[in-house]
């Protein structure tokens, strides 16, 4: 059974390891210190801790002040309440002043299943990625999350990042580089193009698997950076591959399928299939049920791909 | 630094004559507010706060956040009487591609600290600038204006809460208490009051003043904070249009600008007091 890890965890340590090293790195958080599993940063930064209590908006505000006076702030708050309670704040604040701030927007998506759509978080790439000067981020796994992060403290501007909550395997080599805006690539192949990212990734890898059985290769592109995206892996995908299936946690309204849409449409037009959550409130059921309950299982994405496959055979 | 009260009153004319000519060029600009908030712009920026217009975003300067971020025309031209932006660049006010929006940008503007515009977001600015000196130990300070009727928006109360928690007393917190908001008086529109009570409630120490004396204003500034970890709250009793018979205590002027002709009757209530001949 392969081992399964919560990428908070990683999350946690790269932001204390980096607070021993940078005085200026503080944390600001909703009383979600340990939904963020931040206790160990707070515990040796007791000072360096902002707690504002249950008030998303004074958070992402003073995350911005806190910039303003030469600190690196780190939100740590569940994603649903940071980006839908916090978004002028998000918008104004941060984005348009160009405050160096990292908003992280913790157990994203579907990640809360049984909890239901008020604590979802599955529009939170729409409204982030649709905010200039935002930089917008999704780990795939504990590896890519901890170098992210790393990333992130080095990075000077705004920038939003969703670290989820759902048990995910290692899926990057321990040699894996992230880069931001650069898209990697999990797997050759160029009869068709899976394109996913954050907790989804290896739902496509799997796919690919099954894909391979059936005499298709696959590739599998790992779109962690949302804005500004890849747009030379994207093009390449659809010059060199007959299609692009998009996966994610995510309305497929506005999130990674849109983004990759936007450059295909305006570069090389080639089918897609965009598999997300169809534009709905989510029913009640555990994460993994609902992603399931949405088509992101590898057997569906395995079908959505070969009927692109096969509507662009010639008649 | 302006140590006399009657020499801030200069300045302070000399910001509106200048606020008047750059509204009816523009044809567009919020002259109430923008008069009622004069004072207190003229006295921080020319006697209290610490600032230099050649190093304007030096690490321990004073935080200034205008949170009434649609009065950006008093604040662009007491940045310009101070010398932060050039005097003549007020004639590009809300004009194509200048610097000088409707509201303030602090990546265009130097000596602007945080981009405002939306009501109730400078005050949690203020709280993180503030908890940043406090973390550094360092004495430079926050000061935010606030309108009254911008008080409605929650996101201040927030804020509120936060400071008094975290004994922020190298925060002072000025509200321009003009009574009046876009659309009628603020206690027809949504009661503020009893708004000192409010803020003692919230932990705050509280004083009220003549926004318009600058001899109070001067000695209200200088003496914060007002107790010893608390947060100073400052309700600045003022009138929209403040200086100009016409424009002064009236929520039409909210938005309104003078023609020509109500300028040339505007500067000649206000009168050349001297200060500056090229006006």
């Amino acid at each position: 059974m392969t081992q399964l890890f919560d990428c908070r965890d990683a999350f946690a340590n790269a932001l204390v390891s980096l607070a021993r090293a940078d005085r200026r790195i503080v944390t600001v958080v909703n009383d979600s210190i340990g939904s963020s599993k931040i206790t160990n940063f707070g515990e040796e930064f007791p000072g360096r801790l902002v707690n504002v209590g249950i008030a998303e908006q004074n958070m992402v505000g003073i995350a911005a002040g806190l910039a303003n006076g030469g600190k690196i702030p780190f939100v740590c708050a569940a994603s649903c309440f940071l980006t839908a309670r916090a978004l002028e704040q998000i918008k104004v604040d941060v984005a348009y002043s160009n405050a160096n701030v990292k908003l992280c927007g913790m157990s994203s998506g579907l990640a809360y299943g049984e909890l239901g759509p008020t604590h979802h978080s599955i529009e939170d790439l729409a409204w982030t990625r649709a905010i200039a000067n935002m930089t917008v981020i999704v780990p795939a796994d504990p590896i890519e999350t901890e170098q992210a992060i790393c990333a992130a403290a080095h990075f000077k501007g705004p920038m939003f990042l969703r670290i989820s909550r759902m048990p995910v395997p290692i899926i990057h080599a321990t040699d894996y580089h992230f880069e931001i805006g650069r898209a990697a690539c999990l797997r050759e192949g160029n009869d068709i193009t899976l394109i996913a990212n954050g907790t989804v990734v290896i739902r496509a890898l799997q796919a690919a698997m099954l894909l391979a059985e059936r005499g298709v290769q696959a590739r599998v592109l790992n779109l962690a950076t949302v804005r500004p995206i890849d747009r030379e892996a994207i093009v390449q995908a659809a010059t060199q591959t007959s299609g692009i299936v998009t996966l994610e946690e995510h309305t497929i309204f506005g999130g990674l399928g849109s983004a990759v849409a936007e450059v295909v449409v305006t570069t090389h037009p080639v089918p897609m299939r965009i598999l997300g959550i169809q534009g709905v409130f989510a029913p009640t059921g555990s994460a993994p049920w609902l992603l399931d309950y949405f088509g992101l299982t590898p057997i569906a994405i395995r079908d959505a791909a070969l009927e692109l496959i096969e509507a662009r055979q010639p008649v | 630094m302006l140590n006399d009260p009657r020499e801030l009153c200069a300045r302070a004319n000399s910001i509106r004559r200048r606020n008047l000519i750059m509204l009816n060029h523009a044809g567009l600009g919020h002259t109430g507010g923008d008069l009622s908030a004069t004072d207190i712009l003229a006295t921080l920026y020319f006697s209290i706060l610490n600032i230099d217009p050649q190093v304007p975003d030096k690490a321990d300067r004073d935080r200034f956040i205008l949170s009434k971020g649609h009065c950006s025309g008093v604040l662009y031209t007491t940045l310009a009487e101070a010398g932060f932006i050039p005097l003549a660049e007020l004639d590009t006010f809300m004009q194509p591609l200048s610097r000088l929006n409707g509201h303030p940008n602090r990546n265009k503007v130097p000596g602007v600290e945080t981009n405002t515009g939306a009501l109730g977001h400078g005050l949690p600015v203020a709280i993180g600038t503030a908890l940043a000196a406090k973390f550094d130990d360092a004495t430079w300070r926050t000061f935010v204006l606030t309108g009254d009727g911008e008080l409605q928006e929650g996101s201040n109360w927030e804020a509120a809460m936060a400071a008094a928690h975290y004994k922020l007393d190298d925060l002072v917190l000025i509200i321009d208490r003009n009574r009046l908001q876009q659309g009628d008086a603020t206690e027809r529109t949504m009661h503020l009051e009893p708004l000192a009570d409010k803020w003692r409630a919230f932990g705050w120490s509280v004083r009220e003043v003549d926004g318009h004396d600058h001899a109070v204003l001067l000695g209200t500034f200088r003496s914060v904070p007002f107790e010893l970890g608390k947060p100073s709250c400052v309700i600045a009793h003022t009138y929209k249009g403040q200086g100009v018979s016409f424009i002064r205590d009236r929520a039409e002027w909210h938005h309104r600008v003078p023609s020509k002709d109500e300028l040339t009757i505007a500067l000649e209530e206000l009168g050349d007091n001297g200060h500056d001949p090229a006006l």
